[in-house]
């Protein structure tokens, strides 16, 4: 690094696992004073743990801090800020029922024999808002203002608790309308013209272009590189974003045109004008038995949206769907499970495991649920067809009476998978069912997606990472703000899907 | 790993390990410090002693923590159990007791041994009153979707002006024998209510564990998000368990009433829910929902009446009985938390390094 004394903070080879992911591999980031620097990636990329390590929140594994050229050990949240660095989080962590001054000043009050000075605190907070352009009534409660507001007093009080070198900001636009973001990007130039660093997490791409000087990409805990962002396209920031990577998958394309035979004439699935304001625009869609459907698109484009409302998770506000030529009427996972839909949602934290159940009962819960509690399995049934998906799915497990949550995560999407094909579907949405797996388990999910295609089942397949949707698929639907906005069913590239991801703005 | 750390472990990690060794020390104790504890003596043709008393007396907390261990397993918490209780005893009483309503009745009359309704009504009346009382906590919780505490804090206040209405704010006594065998009787030698307790046991254990309901109540308790996904109804399940908990609370009720032979809706059951909640953490269920053991609540259920006999047996002053089982419950919370389980491993496993 030929000019590492303008670095105001430097990051090296920061490596950090948690339980079954590697969140980030030696991923090195670097801060200029007075730049703006866009940390962008999909989710589970590793934006957030970068921010943690940066902010004290979580210990990396290996690697060097260095702030203003001095080797650090950031300890805490409270050393953070001691240190300078600042953070303003997505969700504002202030006192909604305190007044504006006080939130600002918490801590730091101007005090005189104990007693605290009012008049000389509300002037001070006054004064920093000033700075951030903003005038209002210091002394009102901070509910009292809307959101922006409430995020310029966060930043007032992050600039205002040390001498503040570094400002993360971390989604600060999330829930900011068109004018109170340009509002905010005033902020941030005017705070960078007075030699700030700040950090810019966000995945609006299209407001990384409009204010960062440089930006760092990072994919599955990987730095993919960092960019003056004027240099780089649009188009290439999201291949990057996504990834591709190159693969030998002869035998998986062999696959792939076997299955593709097998699709048959009748749509297995239909759903028609579908839609749930606020959650995804009416669509018409149709599912083969024998295909793979890939959805390609965006965080935020529709596609789990999609794929929860055709599993039943919300009731649409408008549309149909018919499933082997029967009207749907009861729209809950109990009754599409009755149906024959499956559905491998996207957290599998949250949504997929029961953590502190064993690898058998998390295998047979749904096929049970389908059951009915009455009709228990017997211990022999349930030990039968465990042990028939750890074998079929190379689970690797020392027992079926293991807690899942001692699996690595491969392994735990893999448990989630052998649920629902325990079920015996005819549809099966898999919501990204390889984010944050090892390579070797990523190959094995997609074969085993083409494999049941060849048997006959209808596949949604979602994925972030385009080589994947094109790799399995059969057929492409392309998504964006909610729409679906293209369908490939021929022989298709990346650059063609990424521009219909991307839009005409690109 | 050598075989004795290894059985450790798994000795360790069982359910019922930890409330089976709070027994084992109370037990303890008893033996050194209470003399005639393991007397048993045959009177009236029945056995007697303190651990039949214990027996006896446990087995309305046996029952009403039988309840409350699924509720608890789902997530949830029922304060109404006392309140519940009261209203059961003061159904069951106002149907035998000809006493109803301020109806002047001449005291020759009053202490007949008789009954206005026949007893099998009022058992079935009292039982069906407080199976409803479970189904409206159930309602609340799982259909209007109200915190469990604050839905159960309802009818654990109201649940006794109920029990007052009932019994039009009277406590009612009862002198009809034949109802006096729930809580008094003694089939076999031993006392009847803890047969009673032996079949509710026996039939929810069967209901949650010979069907899948045990394994969808512990799903729901760990994550009720992901078992919705999987298709499980969590509002079902939840309604089934405050319901079981309302019947186990109203059993607790009859056999309560009958061995006091009079209903007091402002004293029965009172502060039963705690002593329920408490047997459920005793016996190792999360107050976070989860895996849950029956048999292991109802071993933390004689582990709090074993104390509270003790304390008559060796003669502590009322007053000052609270705050001893304040302390011993102490402990025994203490030896619960990682912390002291993980100092007790490493020092288990470093003797068994050095023998």
């Amino acid at each position: 690094m030929a000019d590492a004394d303008s670095n105001l903070l430097q990051l090296q080879g920061i490596s950090k696992a948690f339980p079954g992911v590697q969140a980030l591999d030696n991923v090195d980031f670097d801060l200029k004073s007075g730049e703006i620097h866009a940390i962008v990636g999909e989710n589970g990329a590793g934006k957030s743990t970068l921010i943690k390590i940066i902010t004290g929140v979580e210990r990396a594994d290996t690697g060097t801090i260095r702030l203003a050229g001095n080797e650090i050990e950031v300890k805490s949240p409270q050393h953070a800020q001691e240190l300078g660095i600042s953070t303003v989080y997505q969700e504002i962590d202030l006192c909604e029922n305190l007044s504006v001054s006080e939130n600002i000043m918490l801590g730091r009050e101007p005090r005189k024999r104990g007693r605290i000075v009012w008049k000389e605190m509300h002037k001070q907070a006054d004064e920093a808002l000033r700075h951030l352009n903003v005038s209002i009534d210091v002394t009102e409660e901070l509910s009292d203002y809307s959101i922006a507001l409430q995020q310029m007093a966060a930043i007032a009080r992050a600039l205002n608790i040390s001498s503040a070198k570094i400002l993360i900001l971390d989604e600060p636009t999330s829930s900011l309308d068109t004018h109170e973001t340009e509002e905010l990007f005033d902020v941030m130039r005017q705070l960078k013209e007075e030699g700030l660093g700040i950090v810019f997490i966000t995945h609006f791409l299209d407001q990384v272009y409009e204010i960062a000087d440089r930006t760092t990409v990072l994919r599955n805990g990987k730095l993919v590189g960092t960019f003056q962002t004027e240099t780089l396209p649009q188009l290439e920031l999201i291949s990057k974003m996504i990834g591709r990577t190159m693969w030998d998958f002869d035998d998986m394309a062999q696959i792939k045109l076997t299955a593709g035979k097998q699709i048959g004439d009748e749509p297995l699935l239909e759903a028609r004008n579908l839609g749930r304001i606020g959650t995804m625009s009416p669509f018409d869609l149709d599912l083969f038995s024998g295909e793979v459907l890939g959805f390609a698109g965006l965080l935020g484009s529709g596609r789990t949206e999609t794929a929860e409302l055709l599993f039943g998770i919300y009731k649409p506000d408008s549309g149909t769907i018919t499933m082997a030529d029967m009207p749907v009427k009861d729209f809950s996972p109990q009754s599409s499970i009755g149906r024959g839909v499956a559905f491998c949602p996207e957290d599998r934290k949250a949504e997929g495991i029961i953590d502190d159940l064993t690898v058998r009962e998390n295998i047979i819960l749904a096929m049970q649920s389908n059951q009915g509690w009455v009709r228990r399995l017997s211990r022999q049934q349930q030990y039968e067809l465990a042990d028939k998906y750890i074998e079929m799915l190379n689970i690797s497990t020392p027992s079926a009476d293991q807690a899942v949550k001692n699996l690595s995560g491969g392994n735990q999407q893999k448990v989630i998978l052998a649920r629902w094909l325990a079920t015996n579907p005819k549809v099966l949405i898999l919501d990204e069912p390889t984010r944050g797996i090892d390579v070797g388990a990523k190959a094995e999910i997609q074969k085993i997606v083409l494999e049941l295609a060849d048997e006959g089942m209808a596949c949604l397949f979602i994925s972030s990472e385009l080589e994947e949707v094109l790799r399995t698929s059969h057929r492409i639907i392309v998504l964006r703000d909610k729409n679906m906005v293209a369908e490939f069913t021929d022989e298709v590239d990346e650059q063609t899907l990424m521009e219909a991801m991307a839009g005409s703005a690109s | 790993m050598n075989d004795s750390t290894f059985s450790w472990h798994r000795l360790r990690d069982s359910q019922l390990f930890w409330p089976l060794l709070a027994l084992a020390l109370i037990m303890l104790f008893n033996l050194i410090f209470t003399p005639n504890f393991y007397n048993i003596e045959i009177k009236d043709g029945h056995l007697s002693g303190f651990l039949i008393d214990i027996l006896n007396r446990g087995s309305i907390l046996m029952l009403v923590a039988i309840g409350m261990t699924m509720v608890i397993a789902t997530g949830g918490v029922d304060l109404s159990v006392g309140a519940v209780v009261a209203i059961s005893a003061a159904t069951a009483t106002v149907l035998i007791n000809p006493a109803l309503a301020n109806q002047l009745i001449s005291s020759e009359e009053l202490i007949q041994d008789v009954t206005r309704t026949p007893l099998w009504l009022c058992v079935l009346a009292a039982l069906t009153v407080s199976t409803i009382c479970g189904i409206w906590n159930g309602l609340l919780v799982s259909r209007a979707r109200i915190q469990p505490m604050v839905a159960t804090l309802v009818l654990m206040v109201a649940g006794r002006g109920i029990a007052q209405l009932i019994t039009n704010g009277q406590i009612i006594t009862v002198y009809y024998s034949p109802y006096f065998f729930i809580g008094n009787g003694y089939l076999l030698g031993l006392p009847f209510s803890l047969y009673i307790v032996a079949i509710v046991f026996l039939i929810v254990w069967l209901f949650a564990r010979r069907t899948a309901f045990g394994l969808f109540v512990e799903s729901v308790g760990i994550n009720a998000r992901s078992s919705f996904f999987s298709g499980i109804n969590e509002q079902n399940i939840k309604l089934i368990v405050y319901t079981l908990c309302g019947f186990c609370a109203g059993v607790a009720g009859l056999i309560y009433s009958s061995n006091v032979k009079s209903a007091d809706a402002n004293n029965a059951g009172l502060d039963l829910e705690l002593d329920a909640i408490l047997a459920v953490v005793i016996g190792g269920t999360l107050m976070s929902g989860g895996r849950f053991s029956l048999l292991a609540s109802v071993i933390g259920a004689l582990f709090i009446q074993s104390v509270t006999t003790t304390m008559y047996a060796v003669g502590v002053p009322a007053m000052a009985a609270m705050a001893i089982k304040g302390v011993v419950v102490l402990i025994v919370v203490l030896l619960y938390s990682d912390q002291t389980k993980n100092v007790l491993t490493h020092m288990i496993e470093r003797v068994g390094v050095g023998s």
